[in-house]
């Protein structure tokens, strides 16, 4: 009995580690590769780490399973050898100190940037945006303070959008901090363009709730009482889900929503398309019923 | 001090016990307000056992809606009949706030420190009793107020829905969370209560331990099982008043307006607008300044206790016995400031993330040693392949599996995609369950004979070890490719999301393996219940261990010994090769010194009021 006990513990790590290698076979893995330049850095360090532990946990294992064998083995009618008397060892005990401590400090140390990137204002690419809407969202930005190109508040269960809105000559204007008359709106719809970092503004109606994009690796908690900014940026046009990661209330799973990344053009002309849905005159009204009666 | 318990059995009701109504007094005056610490720690062991088999039912739940959501769940519409049997979304937001509440406030904290802490602290010191017994009774009696409290929450408009954190906004405004309302209260009353228990508990434990141990029982002659009682006593009473307090804030948020979490201008429920002031990360900062503590006490009596049976169970001294008990305490000081990790993506200052992510990272360096040490410990043994070392080999196995699934949420910016998704769940499950509760489902196998005096039944045990081991990796193991997957955590349907719609298969796979998994908790529950009364009998050290506890009879009566025991030696001598014996108790005089010279005690003046040369050697 004693030997199927050696191979029961030598088997589940085995087992463990075949299943993790079909697991992306069957989809039991990342959505897709990281749709973003930071995300990709994430992932990058995750399979490090995975790489690193992987290793450690094969030859934590493995040692577990020696040293179950060999004891297994000395406990034999033809060995029963007496158990190895001693107390430990003091260079083992500093080998397996110091080695650890040192790929930890590495694996510490190694992260700092990736995370500075993601969240320390300060670095947030802005000079990439200059290419960005070219035309009217950028003339009247200031670098510093008004980067943001939409403000999104998470209310039980949805989230709801604010974009900047047009003056009359039809120029974007900056996004401000405070609500504007010419604000645009949508629910659980967010459209950003794609190819350059864009900053969003995240606030919380009422409970915390935490806005998660699964397949740009991007998740920042939206807490009440806090405006938090979080940028990102898609490295492809596409649709990308959009759901809430901290607990909200019984409808936590229902925080469903979209984002949109797609080009400066198709942006600008969404919200032309907004501000036309949101300030319609009657005129535009009227001669769109006219068309559908002919 | 409790003297009445122990003159009870003698006086009066020598013969006469065939009389129910005299039993029944017995029964009170042993039981019911008994100050012994081992009837305290069985009365833990029972109660927390019994509320493992809740804190399962309700993970059940879970899972059930995992796999197959909105379908009628069996028994469920008989416990809750205004669900009708389907789960609704508000029971599940209840159904995992209280699995975790339950497995962390009623079985996980006080099996360790309560049941175990109270049955082997006075027994492995050489103590006779706790140094306050009766404040120790009630510790055990102020769980049962916590009990109710929780219980009651259930019946106040569907329970807690605010998962065991209970964040604010969500947990400090009835509006948020409709249909919570009162059981918020109760949940927090709970909370506090328990903490009154584990306080209380810890007091006496650092108490006992400092002053009560056994002529020659220096502080590195203790078993590691001590050490780790001792440690985690510590962290005990330094960190659980803020919980304490952050609770009675939480509650006069909700009773009495305070604010102290809410901010002005929150629109909840189309509720009119909240005033305020206040800060929801305070909230997040206080429970994790306990919290994360409390994980360490959720783990670290475990880790003594696994190192105590690894030893006798593989004829061994412990392989570093020193860095052990060091690195339990590296881990007990780290595990003050690394409270932060859990709050990564909260939005707090970016430079403060990267400390907390520092001290977080190096925390897995003592848990890595220890790992080692355990491995070092079995290198070279004779290990008997029983129900005790099975767990432990499994503690050990799981514990690295989460310690080094902890690396990957150490890591902020892999955080910031896992935090929050079922790789988390998985991680503290390995922890948790894996290790933790294996260590304690060896345990009991382990001291059960010097509790009740029978060993438990070997094929029983191995067959729950076996479907156990089966059904927890099942159940935890795909946890970790659901997290990578993005799978949030506490989704009543996760399928809603297209992105997580072909998981379904893996969750159905999942809850099959926790129904092995609760089913095999009955095993042990009818192994517990027969070996009771049919088990075979122990002797007074049926596994030939060195420590105090087997020089007391099996079980011990009130006072442990028959004379207070000298100890000469530390716990692990196994297997000296100048002996023919593999093991060497404590207490066993030194042969070379025919007339023994006990070593003085550490100057712990209290301890000793004996006639030395009066240690019981066998």
């Amino acid at each position: 009995m004693k030997w199927f006990w050696c191979l029961f513990f030598a088997f589940w790590p085995i087992l463990g580690i075949a299943v993790c290698l079909v697991a992306p076979g069957y989809g039991w893995w990342f959505p897709g590769p990281a749709a973003s330049p930071l995300g990709q850095r994430i992932d990058d360090l995750f399979y490090m780490i995975l790489i690193i532990t992987t290793l450690t946990f094969i030859g934590t294992q493995i040692g577990l399973a020696y040293v179950l064998f060999t004891g297994a083995r000395r406990t034999d009618p033809d060995v029963q050898e007496k158990a190895w008397f001693s107390h430990g060892s003091h260079e083992l005990e500093v080998i397996w100190s110091v080695a650890p401590a040192f790929i930890l400090l590495f694996i510490a140390l190694y992260q700092l940037d990736v995370w500075a990137d993601y969240r320390v204002k300060d670095l947030f690419p802005h000079e990439k945006m200059e290419g960005l809407l070219s035309e009217g969202l950028h003339q009247k930005r200031d670098e510093h303070d008004n980067m943001h190109l939409a403000e999104v508040t998470a209310r039980q269960f949805e989230w709801r959008i604010r974009y900047p809105g047009f003056d009359e000559d039809g120029n974007l204007l900056p996004l401000e901090r405070e609500p504007q008359p010419t604000d645009l709106y949508d629910v659980n719809d967010l459209h950003l363009p794609a190819s350059a970092p864009v900053m969003i503004m995240l606030k919380s109606q009422d409970v915390q709730h935490s806005f998660f994009l699964p397949e740009l690796r991007v998740k920042q908690d939206a807490v009440p009482g806090l405006v938090i900014p979080v940028w990102f940026e898609a490295t492809k046009k596409g649709e990308y889900a959009l759901t809430c990661a901290e607990l909200c209330g019984w409808g936590h799973y229902k925080m469903k929503a979209r984002l949109v990344a797609e080009s400066d053009e198709e942006f600008l002309e969404y919200l032309r398309e907004l501000h036309r849905k949101q300030f319609f005159d009657g005129v535009v009204e009227a001669e769109s019923e006219e068309d559908e009666d002919e | 001090m409790s003297s009445a318990t122990t003159t009870a059995p003698e006086s009066g009701h020598g013969h006469h016990h065939h009389n129910p109504e005299d039993r029944l007094a017995l029964l009170k005056q042993i039981w019911m307000f008994s100050t012994d610490h081992k009837v305290i720690g069985i009365q833990f062991l029972v109660t927390t056992l019994l509320m493992l088999m809740v804190g399962g039912a309700l993970a059940l739940g879970v899972r059930w809606q995992l796999a197959f959501p909105w379908e009628n769940m069996p028994f469920f519409g008989l416990l809750f009949p205004t669900e009708g049997g389907q789960i609704s979304p508000e029971a599940y937001t209840m159904l995992f706030t209280m699995h975790a509440t339950v497995m962390i406030f009623l079985v996980i904290i006080p099996v360790l420190a309560g049941a175990f802490g109270n049955f082997l602290i006075p027994l492995m010191i050489g103590a006779d009793d706790m140094a306050f017994p009766i404040l120790n009774a009630l510790s055990y009696w102020f769980m049962w107020p916590a009990i109710f409290c929780f219980g009651a929450s259930f019946f106040f408009g569907g329970g807690p829905g605010n998962g065991w954190t209970s964040y604010p906004v969500l947990s400090a405004v009835p509006e948020a969370a409709p249909g919570s309302g009162f059981a918020q209260f109760f949940w927090l009353m709970g909370v506090t209560l328990v903490g009154v228990s584990s306080m209380m508990g810890s007091v006496n434990y650092m108490t006992t331990i400092i002053n009560m141990r056994a002529p020659g029982m220096t502080l590195f002659r203790m078993p590691l099982t001590i050490w780790g009682m001792f440690i985690t006593a510590i962290l005990q009473a330094f960190a659980l008043p803020v919980l304490t307090a952050a609770g009675f804030m939480l509650v006069s948020d909700r009773m009495l307006g305070t604010c102290f979490f809410i901010p002005s201008g929150m629109v909840i429920n189309n509720a009119d607008p909240t005033v305020g002031g206040g800060q929801p990360l305070l909230w997040q900062h206080l429970f994790w300044f306990y919290s994360h503590p409390a994980v360490y006490i959720m783990l670290l009596p475990a880790m003594g206790m696994v190192s105590d049976m690894l030893a006798c169970c593989c004829r061994k001294p412990i392989f570093g016995y020193k860095p052990m008990v060091y690195s339990m305490a590296a881990i007990a000081g780290l595990g003050f400031i690394v409270w932060g990790h859990h709050m990564f993506t909260s939005g707090m200052n970016p430079a403060l993330g990267m400390t907390f992510m520092i001290s977080t990272v190096m925390i897995a360096l003592p848990s890595a040693v220890k790992v080692f040490n355990w491995i070092g410990t079995i290198w070279g043994g004779r290990p008997e392949f029983n129900t005790v070392f099975l767990n432990c080999v499994a503690f050990v196995s799981m514990f690295i599996v989460g310690g080094l699934s902890g690396i990957f949420m150490a890591a902020v910016p892999v955080d910031i995609y896992i935090h929050d998704t079922y790789f988390i769940v998985a991680h503290f499950h390995y922890v948790l369950f894996g290790a933790t509760l294996f260590g304690v489902f060896g345990a009991v196998h382990f001291w059960f004979p010097k509790m009740f005096g029978r060993r438990m039944d070997e094929t029983l045990g191995k067959w729950h070890f076996f479907l156990t081991f089966i059904g927890f990796n099942g159940t935890f193991f795909p946890m970790h490719l659901l997290g990578v997957a993005g799978m949030p955590r506490r989704y009543a349907d996760p399928y809603l999301h297209p992105y997580l719609e072909n998981l379904l298969p893996m969750n159905q796979f999942m809850t099959i393996c926790a129904c092995l998994m609760g089913f095999a908790q009955f095993i042990l529950l009818f192994n517990f219940a027969y070996s009771l009364f049919k088990g075979q009998k122990a002797g007074m050290n049926p596994w030939l261990a060195n420590g105090l506890e087997w020089v007391a009879p099996s079980p011990p009566g009130h006072g442990n010994f028959a004379a207070v025991p000298t100890v000469y030696r530390g716990p692990y001598e196994y297997s000296a090769p100048e002996r023919d014996d593999d093991h060497w108790l404590q207490t066993e005089p030194p042969k070379s010194s025919p007339v023994p010279e006990p070593p003085k005690p550490e100057p712990t003046p209290d301890s000793a009021p004996v006639g030395e040369d009066t240690g019981s050697s066998s």
